[in-house]
């Protein structure tokens, strides 16, 4: 256990270039991650993020033989995943299989690329869980691009996305282009997702982008402030593993992952405590408003 | 009997102007030489049995259909131009539990839901106007819980305030009583009628039950496969129109002010046909 928290060795290592470098890239994908989160929760895409990191994994791998960037490669793939899954699985009843059906066949097309690489094995494992501590300037510089984009185009499409997503048929009604605005959120989702698979890696890019915005609609149902907490959740779980891993230097993703998986628990047990109060105080006091309405 | 008011066509801009409409899908007409006209002011019910295609009259009005001939005009303009003048109530819906939505946030998006850009600018009078809204339906109570666990009546009534919130001079309503207990029929009528009363607002009213709104209604546009009748309730609402329109026996019945229409659902056979055929194999 010693091994596993020295405070000493962790504020040593955090005088590190590459350790700082990765927390920045971390706090970077937090930001984005935790901004879109609501909405992906909202819109039921969780499967299609965990499709869309299987392609930047795809797009990763070929960039690894073909010696381009890996992070180039994986943006490539999960644009093109989202457009993918954007075109293919219009229907909701046939979402979710479009989205087995081209994350599997992804991920054995990336297998394939993997075995024709002969580099070194740790850059194919990392792709798959993270490889954080790698990160490197140029690195960093495509990342915080994507996000400044992906963060200005959610800005400009905030309103009618939200619109879109929760109410569509009074969207459509007061002329908001919900058709178009669907491919366009998958590819910022795409974006996001590649960002995410450098850090955490493409198996576990679900908790970053996922996770915090699932905790946060258990604690609070204004879209607003859901998206403040994602964002903070996010970075907590994003920096957070960061820094935890250090001393051990154990993987990166499993400390982000357990830190997004507790602040997911916690926030159920809190909304489940506060649900338990409303219901007392509902048996107790009949003069709450919802009583009063009954038809007689 | 057709359209009454085609001599004051010429005084000023109406809320809704038809002429000569048609809507065919391949060869299948919903209804053609559709002339109507809906003045500032007005309330009409548009009724008919299911296909008769009342809801794709209101797509049209939001310029989400296209005609297959004639024109429309509302509020003065192309249908889908001005839809910030256009308020509209969908039916009520069940929503998911779990969603991140309040119901002031529900009512806010019908300010601005469909504008671009981010609107930190001019929060504190949204709010306000958000307030105003949600107090005028009577919304205050439960405006700042989830959407997804108010009751059906609840979120009507959101529905009502997030359509009027845009000040609009048509308000389109798709059947936004179904599936609504008496009280809350009447609380959603009231809310539209004081509208219509106070602003001016015309209202188009679709609808399969026309008692609910009866009192309110100036006049009815009555669509039965293919064909269609304009006149006052007690103009259209009669056995022997009716029965014209159905080409089959209706009558209509008056009990303490209501109105029942008996015989329309056996008129239209494809209908019998079909819950015959269901009911045959349900005992299994």
């Amino acid at each position: 256990m010693d091994k596993l928290f020295d405070v000493e060795l962790t504020a040593r290592l955090l005088q590190l270039d590459f350790v700082l470098m990765a927390l920045g890239a971390a706090a970077v994908l937090g930001l984005v991650a935790g901004a879109l989160g609501p909405l992906i929760v909202m819109r039921r895409m969780s499967f299609a993020v965990h499709g869309t990191a299987e392609l930047a994994f795809t797009g990763a791998a070929a960039a690894l033989l073909l010696g381009i960037g890996v992070s180039y490669g994986a943006l490539a793939g999960a644009v093109i995943a989202a457009l993918l899954l954007g075109l293919l699985g219009g229907r909701e009843s046939e979402r979710d299989s479009v989205i087995g059906v081209i994350l599997s066949f992804g991920l054995g097309l990336g297998v394939l690329l993997l075995w024709f690489y002969d580099g070194r094995s740790s850059n194919k494992f990392g792709i798959l869980v993270g490889q954080i501590v790698a990160i490197e300037q140029q690195d960093l510089e495509l990342l915080v691009g994507s996000a400044v984009v992906v963060l200005i185009v959610l800005a400009v499409i905030y309103r009618p996305l939200l619109f879109a997503t929760v109410d569509p048929a009074v969207a459509v009604a007061r002329g908001v282009p919900v058709r178009w605005l669907s491919p366009l959120f998958a590819v910022l989702v795409g974006v996001a997702t590649a960002l995410g698979v450098q850090i955490v890696g493409a198996l576990l890019v679900v908790a970053l982008m996922v996770t915090p915005a699932a905790a946060a609609a258990r604690v609070t149902s204004s879209p607003w402030r859901a998206t403040v907490l994602a964002v903070v959740f996010a970075e907590a779980a994003a920096l957070g593993g960061i820094v935890l891993s250090l001393a051990p230097g154990a993987p990166v993703s499993f400390f982000v992952t357990a830190i997004s998986f507790t602040i997911y628990l916690v926030c159920r047990v809190v909304a489940h405590l506060r649900g338990r109060q409303r219901s007392l105080r509902d048996l107790s006091g009949s003069d709450s408003p919802r009583a009063a309405v009954r038809p007689s | 009997m057709s359209t009454t008011g085609t001599g004051e066509a010429a005084a000023g801009t109406g809320a809704v102007e038809i002429e000569g409409a048609a809507l065919a899908f391949g060869d299948r007409t919903l209804w053609s030489g559709l002339d109507l006209r809906v003045e500032p002011g007005e309330f009409v019910a548009v009724l008919g049995p299911n296909g008769s295609g009342k809801t794709t009259l209101l797509k049209v009005l939001l310029g989400l259909q296209a005609l297959s001939a004639g024109t429309v005009r509302v509020a003065g303009t192309a249908p889908g131009k001005g839809n910030h003048r256009v308020g509209y109530v969908p039916q009520q819906r069940a929503m998911d539990q779990q969603l991140t939505l309040r119901g002031r946030d529900l009512v806010g998006l019908g300010l601005d839901g469909d504008r671009w850009g981010t609107g930190v600018r001019g929060m504190r009078a949204r709010r306000r106007k958000v307030d105003e809204a949600v107090e005028s339906v009577g919304a205050t109570s439960y405006a700042s819980s989830p959407v997804g666990v108010l009751s059906g009546g609840e979120q009507q009534r959101l529905r009502v305030a997030q359509a009027l919130i845009g000040e609009p001079d048509l308000l389109l309503c798709d059947e936004p009583l179904a599936s609504l207990d008496l009280t809350h029929q009447r609380t959603v009528t009231e809310l539209i009628e004081r509208r219509r009363r106070e602003t001016g607002t015309a209202v188009l009213f679709v609808t399969h039950e026309i008692n609910p709104v009866l009192p309110h209604v100036d006049r009815v546009l009555y669509l039965v496969g293919g064909r269609f009748l304009i006149g006052t309730p007690s103009e259209v609402m009669t056995s022997e129109t009716l029965t014209e329109l159905y080409g089959a026996p209706v009558e209509v019945v008056r009990v303490g002010g209501q109105i029942h229409v008996a015989g329309a659902q056996s008129a239209l056979c494809e209908d019998t046909v079909h819950h015959h055929g269901h009911d045959h194999t349900e005992p299994v």
